[in-house]
C-alpha cells in the first residue's frame, strides 16, 4: 500500500515599500500595498483560482478518493480577503468537500520560535483562530515556517496539543532510513512526524519544466510509476510543495495543469495506492522509529539549515533587532503596532537579504523584489528604525500609566 | 603572435583608468605568451624608471616617442602643460598638432617593426593605428575606453576629436568596448554595427595583498571618498550635494575629494556655498600608494559618474575593502554585484545609501567581505584571453 499525501503551502509575504533614511521618524506606511495587490491578483489568476478548480474537479471526479492538505499563512489569507475574496470562497468550497485538511502554522510566516516562544505560541493561536473563522476547521497537524524543525520544537508543539508535525526528509538526519514512513520525534509519545520526500516533491516543484533534466518531459504515467515503486519499501509518500508551483513557478504552457489533472487517475490505477491527508496518515500508520533532530533543519537550499535567513551579518542583525522590540511593542497594547511588528517578522524579509546565491543568478532571484540583498537590508533597517521610535513612544506611555 | 600596441603610460605615472587598464592588459597578454611592441608617448621630464622595471618581461618591447600627450587632455590643458615643459618648442604648438606629430612618429615605428595585428587605445592613438594598418596591411583593433561623449557629458563635444574617433571606428577591423554601456554608445552615436564590437570588461591587478592600516582621522570621523578627475563626467557636483544631505543627518563625517580637474574651483566654491567647507577636504592628485591608502581609509567610496565607460576605481576600492557605491550609468556596474548602485542624478538615493553604510555596520561588513571575494576573481587573464580571441579571428580571416 502506498498512500500519497499532498500538502501545499500557500503564502505571500507583505512586501515592503522602499523606505529611505530620510523617512525615519516620519512614520510613513511600511508596506507596498500597490505591489502586494498586484502580485496577489497575478497569482490568483495564474495559480490559485485555476488550481483550486482543478483540485475541486478531481475530488468530485474521484468521488472523494483524491485528497489534499493546505497550509495557508494568516498574511496570505488577509491579503486574499482584501484583494481577491473569490479565492477565499474557492478555498471554502474545497474545505466543504471534507477531502481537504488544513494545517496550522505561524500566522505571520515567521521563525519566531527561535527568538520568543511566547510570541511563537501567540502567532500559532492567531492562525488557529483565523482558520476556524474562515473555514470552520480545527487543525490537528502543525507545519512550522520553512519547515524549520528540531526535537525541541516538536516537544513544544506536542504540548500545544497537535497530533502531527511536518519536517524535511533531510538526508543527513535520515541517513539510511526512508522518508516514506511515519516517525516519532525524539522522546515524544503523542505526536507523529511526517517527512517530506524531497526528491519526488522537487521533481514537480523544481524540475518539471527543466529541459536539461534527463526525465524531461515529466508525464503523469511516468510519475505514477515512480510512486508505485515505493510499494513494499514504505507506506506513505509526502509530497510537500509551494502551491504556487502550479501556474506560477511552473507555467501553464509547460503543461503543469495537464499533469495535475491526470496524476490522480494514474496513481489510482494501481489498486494498492490511495490519497490521504496528514491526519488520516497519523491515524492509519504507526511510527516505525524515533528520529533525532538535535539541530535546526529546514526545507531551504542544499544546506537544509537556517542559512537562507540567518547566514550573514545583515540578516542576524536585522532579526535580532526586531525581536528586541518585543517588550515595548507588547506593553503598548496597541493592536495596530503589534500587527505591524509581526508583519516585520515575516521570514521573507530576511530571505531577501541572503547573499549565498547572489553570485550565481539563481531561481531565487525571481521571488526577490529587490535588486540586491543590500537594498533589502537598507529598506528593512530604515523601517525598523522608524518602527523602533514609534514602539518606544507607545510602549513608554503605557509604562507611565 | 605579435601585437603592435599604441598605448599609454602605466601607473604610477598615469592619471586614470586608461593607464591602469593598459598596464593590466599588457601584463595579462604577455603572461599568455603574446609578443608586444608597446609604443607610448614619453615625456622627458617624467621619471620612467619605475615603469620600465614594471614591464621588463622579455616578450614586451618598448618604443618611446617623445611627446607631451597625456590621456584625457583637453586643448586648454595641453597648452598649460606646454608652458611647464623645459623645452616646449620640441612639441606641437596645439594638442592636435601634437597628436599629428605623434602619429607620424608612430608610423615610422610601424614601418620598422614586425607584427601581426595593431591594437590602439583611445582617440589620440587612432591616427597612428590607421597609418600603421595602411603601411603594413595588418588588421586594426581599436580599444574604446571612453568616447568624446563620455568625457564631455554630451555637452560641447569637440568636433575634431569626435571625427577622429568616428573615422577610426569605421576604418578598424574590430572594436573592443570596455562595457555594454560603451558598446551601446559606439553603436548609437558613431553608427557602428553591433557585430563589429566585442565587449571586454576591465579587470584589476591583484598582486599586492591587503594589509590593515590605522589612520589618525578615523578616530573622530568617518570618511566618504570621491576619487577621480574632478570633471563633469565624474559627477563631483552630485557628490557635494549628497555630502550636504548626509551632513544634515550625520555629524562626524568627512568627505574627501581626491583628484584634480577643471571643475575643482567650482566644487570648492559649491562646498563653501553649502556651508560644508570644513567637512569637504581636497586631497589633490594622489600617487598610487596614496590612492590605496585613501580607499583603506574610506567607509564609503562613491563613484557618481554621469557617464562612466568602465570605472576601474570601483574595483580598486573593493580590493582595498572600501564599500562601494557606483552609478548605474557605468560599465563596472555590469560586472560587479557586491556594491550599491544608484542613478547618478538621484542625490537623495545616493545620500540614503551613504548614510545607510555609515550607520549599519553589518551592511558595511557584509558588502566588504563579499566584494573582496568577488573582485579577487576579476583578474586580467579573462580580458587578455578575450583579446587574443579577437586577434586570432582577425588574423585567420587574413
Amino acid at each position: 500500500m502506498v498512500s500519497v499525501c499532498f500538502y501545499f503551502q500557500v503564502h505571500q509575504p507583505p512586501r515592503l515599500r522602499k523606505y529611505s533614511v530620510f523617512e525615519i521618524g516620519h512614520h510613513n506606511g511600511y508596506f507596498d500595498e500597490h505591489k502586494n495587490e498586484a502580485i496577489i491578483k497575478k497569482v490568483t489568476h495564474k495559480c490559485y483560482l485555476p488550481t483550486n478548480r482543478i483540485i475541486l474537479d478531481l475530488i468530485n471526479r474521484t468521488d472523494g478518493r483524491f485528497k489534499v492538505a493546505y497550509s495557508m499563512t494568516g498574511i496570505v489569507l488577509e491579503q486574499l480577503e482584501k484583494y481577491a475574496p473569490e479565492v477565499i470562497d474557492s478555498f471554502k468550497e474545497l474545505a466543504d468537500t471534507g477531502c481537504v485538511e488544513i494545517l496550522d502554522e505561524t500566522y505571520h510566516h515567521t521563525i519566531s520560535y527561535l527568538y520568543s516562544k511566547d510570541e511563537f505560541k501567540e502567532q500559532v493561536e492567531l492562525h488557529n483562530k483565523k482558520i476556524k473563522q474562515l473555514f470552520n476547521f480545527k487543525p490537528k497537524v502543525f507545519r512550522n515556517t520553512e519547515l524549520v524543525y528540531n526535537n525541541e520544537i516538536a516537544s513544544f508543539v506536542e504540548k500545544m496539543g497537535y497530533k502531527g508535525i511536518i519536517a524535511e526528509g533531510a538526508d543527513h538526519i535520515l541517513q539510511w532510513r526512508s522518508p516514506n514512513f511515519l516517525y516519532k520525534p525524539k522522546g515524544l509519545k503523542n505526536i507523529k512526524l511526517l517527512l517530506k520526500n524531497y526528491r519526488l516533491s522537487d521533481d514537480i516543484a523544481f524540475r518539471f519544466s527543466e529541459k536539461s533534466w534527463k526525465e524531461f518531459p515529466l508525464t503523469a504515467p511516468k510519475y505514477a510509476q515512480w510512486v508505485s515503486k515505493i510499494n513494499g519499501n514504505g507506506n506513505i509518500v509526502n509530497l510537500f510543495m509551494d502551491y504556487e508551483t502550479f501556474g506560477e513557478h511552473q507555467w501553464e504552457d509547460k503543461g503543469i495543469f495537464e499533469f495535475l489533472k491526470h496524476l490522480p487517475s494514474e496513481i489510482l490505477k494501481h489498486k494498492d495506492n490511495d490519497f490521504i491527508t496528514p491526519s488520516e496518515a497519523i491515524n492509519m500508520y504507526d511510527a516505525v522509529a524515533e528520529l533525532d533532530f538535535p539541530h535546526y533543519v529546514s526545507w531551504a537550499d542544499i544546506e537544509r539549515d537556517l542559512s537562507a535567513w540567518l547566514g550573514n551579518k545583515m540578516q542576524q542583525e536585522a532579526i535580532k533587532e526586531i525581536y528586541l522590540l518585543e517588550p515595548s511593542v507588547k506593553l503598548s497594547k496597541n493592536y495596530a503596532l503589534i500587527d505591524e511588528w509581526r508583519k516585520l517578522q515575516t521570514s521573507d524579509h530576511f530571505y531577501y537579504m541572503c547573499t549565498k546565491w547572489f553570485n550565481d543568478g539563481d531561481v531565487h532571484k525571481y521571488f526577490n523584489p529587490y535588486d540586491s540583498p543590500y537594498e533589502a537590508f537598507i529598506t528593512y533597517m530604515n523601517i525598523l528604525n522608524d518602527f523602533r521610535i514609534k514602539a518606544n513612544k507607545l510602549g513608554e506611555v503605557n509604562i507611565i500609566r | 603572435m605579435k601585437v603592435l600596441m599604441f598605448g599609454w603610460e602605466f601607473p604610477p605615472l598615469s592619471s586614470g583608468g586608461l593607464g591602469t587598464a593598459c598596464y593590466g592588459l599588457t601584463k595579462g597578454l604577455s603572461k599568455k605568451g603574446i609578443g608586444i611592441t608597446f609604443v607610448l608617448p614619453y615625456s622627458f621630464d617624467a621619471d620612467n624608471a619605475n615603469f620600465l622595471k614594471l614591464v621588463s618581461a622579455s616578450n614586451i618591447k618598448i618604443k618611446k616617442i617623445a611627446s607631451a600627450l597625456q590621456p584625457y587632455m583637453s586643448s586648454q590643458e595641453y597648452k598649460k602643460s606646454l608652458d611647464k615643459k623645459p623645452s616646449p618648442r620640441m612639441y606641437g604648438s596645439t594638442l592636435f598638432d601634437e597628436v599629428y606629430r605623434y602619429t607620424l612618429a608612430a608610423e615610422k615605428i610601424a614601418e620598422e617593426e614586425d607584427f601581426d595585428i595593431i591594437h590602439c587605445h583611445d582617440w589620440m592613438t587612432f591616427g597612428a593605428g590607421i597609418r600603421a594598418k595602411k603601411k603594413k596591411n595588418k588588421p586594426l583593433v581599436l580599444h574604446v575606453h571612453a568616447t568624446e561623449l563620455d568625457r564631455t557629458g554630451g555637452h560641447q563635444v569637440n568636433q575634431y576629436v569626435y571625427d577622429l574617433e568616428r573615422h577610426g571606428m569605421h576604418k578598424a577591423d574590430k572594436i573592443i568596448a570596455v562595457s555594454n554601456f560603451t558598446k551601446n554608445k559606439v553603436m548609437e552615436h558613431y553608427g557602428v554595427p553591433s557585430e563589429k564590437i566585442q565587449v571586454v570588461h576591465n579587470a584589476v591587478d591583484f598582486s599586492q595583498h591587503y594589509h590593515i592600516e590605522n589612520f589618525e582621522i578615523k578616530k573622530t570621523d568617518k570618511i566618504v571618498l570621491f576619487l577621480g578627475r574632478i570633471t563633469l563626467q565624474k559627477g563631483p557636483d552630485y557628490f557635494v550635494y549628497a555630502a550636504k544631505k548626509v551632513l544634515e543627518q550625520e555629524k562626524n563625517v568627512k568627505f574627501i575629494v581626491a583628484g584634480s580637474g577643471d571643475m575643482e574651483p567650482f566644487i570648492i566654491e559649491k562646498a563653501a556655498e553649502l556651508g560644508i567647507a570644513d567637512k569637504v577636504l581636497f586631497a589633490g592628485f594622489l600617487t598610487q600608494d596614496d590612492v590605496d591608502r585613501a580607499y583603506k581609509m574610506a567607509d564609503v567610496y562613491a563613484m557618481p559618474s554621469v557617464s562612466e565607460p568602465f570605472g576601474i576605481t570601483a574595483l580598486e576600492a573593493m580590493k582595498n575593502k572600501a564599500p562601494v557605491i557606483v552609478s548605474k550609468q557605468s560599465g563596472v556596474s555590469e560586472v560587479i554585484k557586491h556594491c550599491l548602485k544608484v542613478d547618478f542624478w538621484d542625490v537623495n538615493e545616493l545620500s540614503n545609501k551613504i548614510i545607510s553604510l555609515l550607520r549599519y555596520k553589518p551592511l558595511q561588513e557584509t558588502l566588504k567581505e563579499n566584494a573582496y571575494f568577488e573582485v579577487e576573481k576579476l583578474n586580467w587573464d579573462v580580458p587578455a584571453e578575450k583579446c587574443i580571441e579577437v586577434y586570432s579571428e582577425l588574423i585567420n580571416k587574413g
